[in-house]
């Protein structure tokens, strides 16, 4: 499949207010020299804590947020040097899915106007009333015609997404960021959109940037995963080699972070010790060692370079050969049938 | 307006008295400023013979000293008010929402220029800056409107301001940025409609202000000129006679107290209703 999307060395910081006057202002690396390539149809996750940067990322893409350094193509565009007048074709082929779906619905619009807008922005209304094509793409996401004068507040949190997922697919995107598209709603409800998500990719040839905190739901949804840290990607690689050897020490732990849900499985949990670091005063060297068990004197001196350890399978880290020594041991209970 | 803000404003509004008390005034000023031509009484018409009456029930207010219908003049007044009250507000808010828009939209340096301005327009004591304006001139009742409207649109400018700079961060902004929506559609379509809610409760409110300024130049004798009659003037015009004819300060004088407080109840009604602090 040919490349859609490619990313080189991203840079965001955002600066941050002193903590008293006088002070220095402090810079917070958000973003910190990502690269990453999406192919055409296929869906990269992008995994990590809280704060990492990850939304920062989706973002960017797009360039709701300016990046300070790095180059996106988009298509064989270049995203990073277009002028802002030119934004506007970009966002027909890239779009967003955002992940509160309470607050990302305009309180004060119609169903059907929130999904019809983009239709009207770009000019893209087949006559007159963009009804008919509203309806098409509300039948789409599973929503049905009797909606489409209500406004957000009646709708559940489920529904609520995916009039956003209708409003997405209006313009006929290529390439979907989805900002944690399930994170807010309930279990039972995440599976209904990440299905739905899934059928919608077949049928409209998608791409997607799924970016996510929920491991379970990256490996149901992704063909490739990036698992970043602290504003930086550590490990990079199919979902199926991911999941089954880590090549990073943080990967690992966070898989050794998922629970299981078996009363009968017993095991010798490895967690993770320590807070996040502030992304304002990252740690010398490698930012995972100060939590990382394999950490030695050198990861403290020297960032390890993102390399290619197995075919198509990139981490970070200067021991990732030794990955896997902490993977948690599941053990069969004795007393446990 | 949305279904949300009818519903949930109007059943919270309901069940607050006061606010209901403010809106029942204001709706009665209302009528009383439409029926006033429909009384039939000439607010005009002098009758030196009936000068100075007490009120009978020929007269229900009074007469004053040259003899004229008290009652049809705080009627033909009430006009006077409201429309002082609208226009002036209906400036203010027009400016307030446009610079404080800008200023909370585009941030950087238009919003300290704005801001800046703001500040200064704050500085002037702004009923001595309308009594030096009035100076120059002409005292009529659509300058006085103008100049009202021109020095009092900053709180509304800073309400708007603080309402855009918390608005645009939210997601369905960002949402419209993602669609490709220009700023003036983000601007109008979507950040508006949802900053208006504070934006109502200070028109309500400063229509009370702009009645009250009106009044004091109307007494100060630089607002409406007589014969046309205001609340103000009317005020004035009886102060030499309040020991023997009470009448005529005494109406007008009531006449402002409720229309004001009416206002001011029903503008805060419609501020507790809106707050999402406090709960049904």
């Amino acid at each position: 499949m040919p490349i859609l999307l490619s990313v080189e060395n991203l840079h965001k910081a955002f600066k941050v207010s002193a903590k008293r006057p006088g002070a220095p202002k402090l810079r917070l690396k958000a973003v910190d020299g990502v690269s990453f390539e999406i192919e055409a149809g296929e869906t990269l996750g992008l995994v990590g804590e809280s704060g990492c940067g990850k939304s920062t990322v989706g973002k960017l893409l797009l360039r709701l947020i300016e990046p300070d350094d790095g180059i996106i193509r988009f298509a064989d565009k270049s995203v990073t040097g277009m002028p802002k007048r030119e934004l506007t074709a970009l966002r027909r082929d890239m779009q967003m899915i955002f992940q509160d779906p309470f607050s990302s619905l305009n309180p004060r619009m119609r169903v059907g106007e929130i999904i019809g807008e983009p239709l009207v922005v770009h000019d893209l209304v087949n006559g007159k009333d963009p009804r008919n094509q509203v309806l098409t793409l509300m039948d789409k996401v599973g929503l049905s015609a009797e909606h489409y004068d209500r406004y957000p507040h009646e709708f559940s949190g489920g529904q609520r997404q995916r009039i956003g997922i209708a409003r997405t697919l209006a313009v006929q995107p290529r390439l979907v960021v989805a900002d944690e598209p399930v994170s807010a709603l309930d279990l039972s409800i995440q599976a209904q959109i990440v299905n739905l998500l899934k059928d919608l990719q077949e049928e409209f040839g998608l791409t997607y940037l799924f970016i996510s905190h929920d491991l379970g739901v990256i490996e149901h949804v992704c063909d490739r995963v990036a698992v970043m840290y602290l504003g930086r990607i550590v490990e990079i690689a199919s979902a199926e080699d991911l999941y089954d050897r880590p090549r990073h020490p943080y990967t690992e732990a966070l898989m050794n972070a998922v629970p299981v849900p078996d009363p009968n499985r017993h095991r010798q949990k490895q967690v993770l010790s320590g807070e996040i670091p502030s992304p304002i005063d990252p740690p010398t060297g490698c930012h995972f060692h100060p939590r990382c068990p394999y950490a030695k004197d050198i990861c403290q001196k020297e960032y390890p370079v993102l390399s290619e350890q197995l075919p198509g399978h990139k981490a970070a880290c200067h021991f990732s050969a030794e990955v896997g020594d902490f993977r948690t041991t599941i053990n069969q209970d004795s007393t446990g049938g | 307006m949305s279904s949300f803000f009818r519903e949930v404003l109007w059943t919270r509004l309901k069940r607050n008295r006061m606010a209901m008390a403010g809106a029942l005034i204001v709706f009665a000023m209302f009528c009383f400023a439409m029926l006033a031509p429909v009384s039939g009484r000439d607010p005009g018409a002098i009758d030196i013979v009936h000068r100075l009456q007490p009120p009978s029930l020929d007269y229900p207010l009074g007469t004053d000293d040259l003899g004229r219908d008290v009652l049809a003049r705080i009627l033909y007044g009430a006009r006077i008010s409201l429309l002082v009250g609208f226009v002036a507000v209906g400036i203010a808010t027009f400016i307030g929402i446009l610079l404080g828009a800008l200023a909370g939209f585009y941030g950087r340096w238009i919003d300290s220029l704005i801001m800046r301005f703001v500040d200064i327009m704050l500085c002037f004591p702004s009923f001595f800056l309308i009594l030096a304006v009035i100076a120059f001139l002409e005292p009529s009742i659509w300058n006085i409107m103008i100049i009202i409207g021109l020095t009092s649109w900053m709180g509304v400018a800073r309400l708007v301001r603080a309402e855009f700079l918390s608005l645009r961060e939210r997601d369905f902004v960002v949402a419209a940025r993602a669609i490709g929506a220009r700023d003036t559609r983000i601007i109008f379509r979507h950040i508006l409609p949802n900053a208006m809610s504070p934006v109502l409760v200070s028109a309500t409110l400063g229509i009370a202000g702009a009645i009250l300024t009106e009044s004091a130049l109307s007494f100060l004798g630089i607002g409406v000129q007589p014969p046309t009659p205001s609340w103000g003037n009317m005020l004035i015009a009886g102060k030499q006679t309040l020991g023997t004819a009470w009448w005529l300060s005494v109406f007008p004088g009531l006449a402002i107290l409720f229309t004001v407080l009416g206002y001011n109840l029903l503008g805060e009604g419609i501020r507790d209703a809106m707050d999402p602090r406090i709960k049904d």
